[in-house]
């Protein structure tokens, strides 16, 4: 930016006014923070104490919260904006980008190095135990385990989620009724893993066989109404974790199904016609012109279900809590952080689930740099 | 004739889509439909049958029973009601002529029979609130488990996670956005040294998987005392949340027409004067877009608050949900309408928005 702001401030006052103005401004300055600082302090003791009744209690959290972070910015840009120009210039963007930063900062980008440093260390994260961590990472069975099923997930999950929100937009794009069953695929991405978790335990409940028993979960029912017997699904390895991953599917396509709906209607219709007036039947068309002008969309969509599929916590925590061989890597993070407290295990966890997006991360800092040229 | 049959062959092939797509969209809905039905069902019924069957159906209902009198030998072949069978067939239940379904009820010597009919059911479903009340509230309910006995217990009191919910998602949501968008305006628009290189770290860290961040932070919390506390999940959700939240606006406020702001520099306006009277109000839309998606991602959050609010008094919904999965693994007809009421938020922001959420979701995957 190379356009400042016109010196708005009358700088014609004598020498006193000039004094006495500055002498204002510090006693100003002095209210305001001093004013900030007990508006803040007030709330966050009236917070802790939680003392009043909770329909108190939240619109004040909310008001706080919110108009904690608005104040501060105005207040400290207020005193920033006072100081002389040469010195509140560099200081301004500071005020601009410095909370969030240090935010970032806090939160994600020193944790690598703060996790790092205790992927080597014993479980109350003191003693230095060398590869140990990473020894049990890549040899206990346990862990081999949630390689395996973290692959399931990464394969079936990601290529059914890519490949049925591929096929959904497609058909739908063709239709009349496009907008609403692309709502309705669509509608699982509102709800929450641990809500999917509750809807598909019931779909694959089981109750036992005996006299006099209804399968209230609908496929055991529909096992036993074709004449069946009906299965205890999620406790049946190796075949569990594909019912996990089923709910990642139904999770995921919805996501998938939009972007690549998005980038189909970006298809030039007359590529279209041209394929169609060459002779190509639709199935051709789709191969030879739809795929390969959505290539960079749909390898942006595997990308981010593939990351997804890494991460995957909520659905197995809550359908089988990792047992039945259904463990994955977040999963066993969880369970070695908080229930066998094994600080170097977690750690050990984790990095190796960040070198597994390591190749992404590098990818989009590479695609960034390509695209930054006005930047 | 041609044309009739190309006409003929378009009518086939559109048939043919619309019919995968509705088969395909029942399975995606099917499941949502049971729990929400099951929701309303009583504890008694959710026990018995399956959710299907409050759609009307044929059924056998029981309508009485004949109880033998003792003069009837029961070792021999029974008559009843003209109609003669052994002990054995009976037992395995007999259709009368006049209808009926007539069945022994347990041995030889209860000499008792139950009477049923078949008959369409399903127009009375006896749906009920009482399961929405029951998880609701956090004093004590009593319903009906499967084995008939009546069970009192605590209700998981979901009305009070269900606030927390919000006490968490709207500051949440709402604090993350204007760091960003303070942020996104600054790396767009302000000059300052390393400006690259820190926005290169944003982008480095949109995919960080979280799991990285908890153990060094929630050492941090402990000390600082901010575990268990909102203002501890809303800093969690706002760091979380920042890398998206800046790349997104940046992508955004870095494309509003130069001219516009440099008019306003020559009139004299601060830097803080243009953001929040021309930057904020021009980006409605992306905020607007990336609101809908923090808030869909904090309301359903689970690990985040699993690991720094946890349970008691400030547990939010998801974690609610997922300790009544925990520890009634069995009851159907709490769980379903615990799990609507997480739902039924997310549900109504996200259809009644899909189109800003839509927008927002497609300039994140662009490059992200």
């Amino acid at each position: 930016m190379t356009v400042e702001p016109m010196n708005a401030k009358p700088d014609n006052q004598g020498k006193s006014g000039f004094l006495s103005s500055v002498l204002g401004k510090i006693l100003l300055g002095i209210v305001i923070i001093s004013a900030t600082a007990f508006i803040l302090w007030w709330g966050y003791n009236f917070l802790s104490a939680n003392k009043a009744p909770q329909v108190v209690q939240i619109p004040i959290a909310i008001l706080w919260g919110v108009g904690g972070v608005a104040l501060l910015y105005t207040v400290l840009n207020w005193l920033v904006e006072q100081l002389p120009r040469n010195v509140s210039r560099v200081l301004q963007p500071l005020i601009f980008i410095g909370p969030a930063v240090l935010l970032m900062g806090w939160f994600l980008a020193v944790p690598v190095f703060r996790s790092l440093m205790t992927s080597f260390k014993d479980s109350l994260g003191q003693k230095n135990v060398g590869l140990e961590n990473y020894i049990f990472a890549f040899t206990d069975t346990r862990m081999l385990e949630t390689f395996r099923n973290n692959l399931l997930w990464l394969v079936f999950g990601t290529s059914f989620s890519v490949g049925l929100g591929l096929l959904i937009a497609t058909l739908a794009d063709r239709t009349k009724a496009e907008v609403l069953y692309k709502s309705i695929i669509f509608t699982p991405m509102a709800i929450s893993f641990v809500g999917a978790g509750v809807i598909w335990k019931f779909v694959y409940t089981y109750k036992g066989t005996g006299y006099g028993i209804n399968e209230i979960g609908l496929i055991n029912a529909i096992i036993t109404g074709l004449g069946g017997t009906p299965q205890p699904w999620l406790n049946m390895p190796p075949w569990n974790n594909f019912f996990l991953i089923v709910i990642m599917i139904w999770l995921q396509t919805g996501y998938a199904m939009v972007i690549l709906s998005s980038a189909i209607k970006g298809v030039p219709s007359e590529l279209l016609e041209a394929a169609r007036i060459d002779g190509s039947s639709e199935w051709k068309a789709f191969w030879s012109v739809i795929v390969p002008y959505i290539k960079g969309t749909l390898i942006t969509v595997t990308t981010t279900i593939v990351i997804f599929s890494l991460k995957t916590f909520d659905i197995v925590r809550v359908m089988t809590g990792g047992n039945n061989q259904t463990n994955v890597i977040a999963n066993e993070f969880y369970l070695q952080s908080f229930t066998y407290n094994h600080a170097g295990r977690a750690s050990a966890i984790a990095v190796v689930l960040l070198v597994l997006v390591l190749p992404v991360i590098i990818n989009n800092l590479r695609e960034f740099n390509r695209g930054r040229k006005g930047f | 004739m041609a044309a009739n049959s190309y006409k003929a062959q378009k009518i086939r092939s559109s048939l043919l889509t619309n019919l995968i797509l509705i088969v395909i969209c029942l399975l995606w809905l099917v499941p949502i439909i049971g729990i929400l039905i099951t929701s309303f069902r009583p504890s008694t019924d959710v026990f018995q049958s399956g959710w299907w069957s409050v759609f009307p159906h044929k059924e056998n209902v029981q309508s009485g029973e004949i109880i033998l009198p003792a003069t009837v030998d029961v070792n021999g072949p029974i008559t009843i009601d003209g109609v003669t069978h052994t002990f054995e067939e009976w037992r395995q239940g007999v259709n009368m002529p006049d209808g009926r379904y007539l069945e022994w009820f347990g041995n030889r010597r209860t000499r008792k029979l139950t009477v049923s009919a078949e008959q369409w059911v399903g127009f009375a479903t006896g749906f009920t609130l009482k399961n929405y009340e029951d998880v609701l509230t956090g004093k004590t309910i009593n319903y009906i488990d499967g084995n008939g006995q009546t069970i009192e217990r605590k209700g998981n009191d979901l009305s009070r996670a269900f606030l927390n919910s919000l006490a968490v998602a709207i500051p949440a949501t709402i604090i993350p956005i204007l760091i960003a968008a303070f942020a996104a305006f600054g790396f767009a628009w302000l000059n300052f040294p390393g400006r690259n290189i820190i926005f290169s770290l944003v982008v480095a860290l949109l995919v960080v998987p979280l799991q990285i961040a908890l153990i060094p932070i929630l050492q941090d919390y402990v000390k600082l005392g901010l575990n268990g506390t909102f203002m501890g999940i809303w800093l969690a959700h706002t760091g979380f949340g920042l890398p998206l939240a800046t790349y997104l606006l940046f992508n955004y406020i870095s494309t509003l027409p130069r001219e516009l702001l440099e008019s306003a520099y020559i009139d004299g306006a601060s830097n803080f004067t243009i953001f929040v009277r021309m930057i904020l109000p021009l980006s409605v839309p992306a905020l607007a877009s990336f609101a809908i998606f923090q808030f869909l991602w904090v309301w359903n959050d689970y690990l985040v608050a699993l690991v720094f609010l946890g349970g008691g008094k400030n547990q939010v919904v998801t974690y609610a949900v997922a300790s009544l999965v925990g520890e009634k693994g069995q009851d159907w007809q709490l769980m379903t309408a615990a799990a609507f009421i997480s739902m039924a938020l997310p549900l109504a922001v996200f259809l009644g928005l899909q189109r800003y959420f839509v927008r927002g979701m497609l300039a994140g995957s662009v490059k992200g």
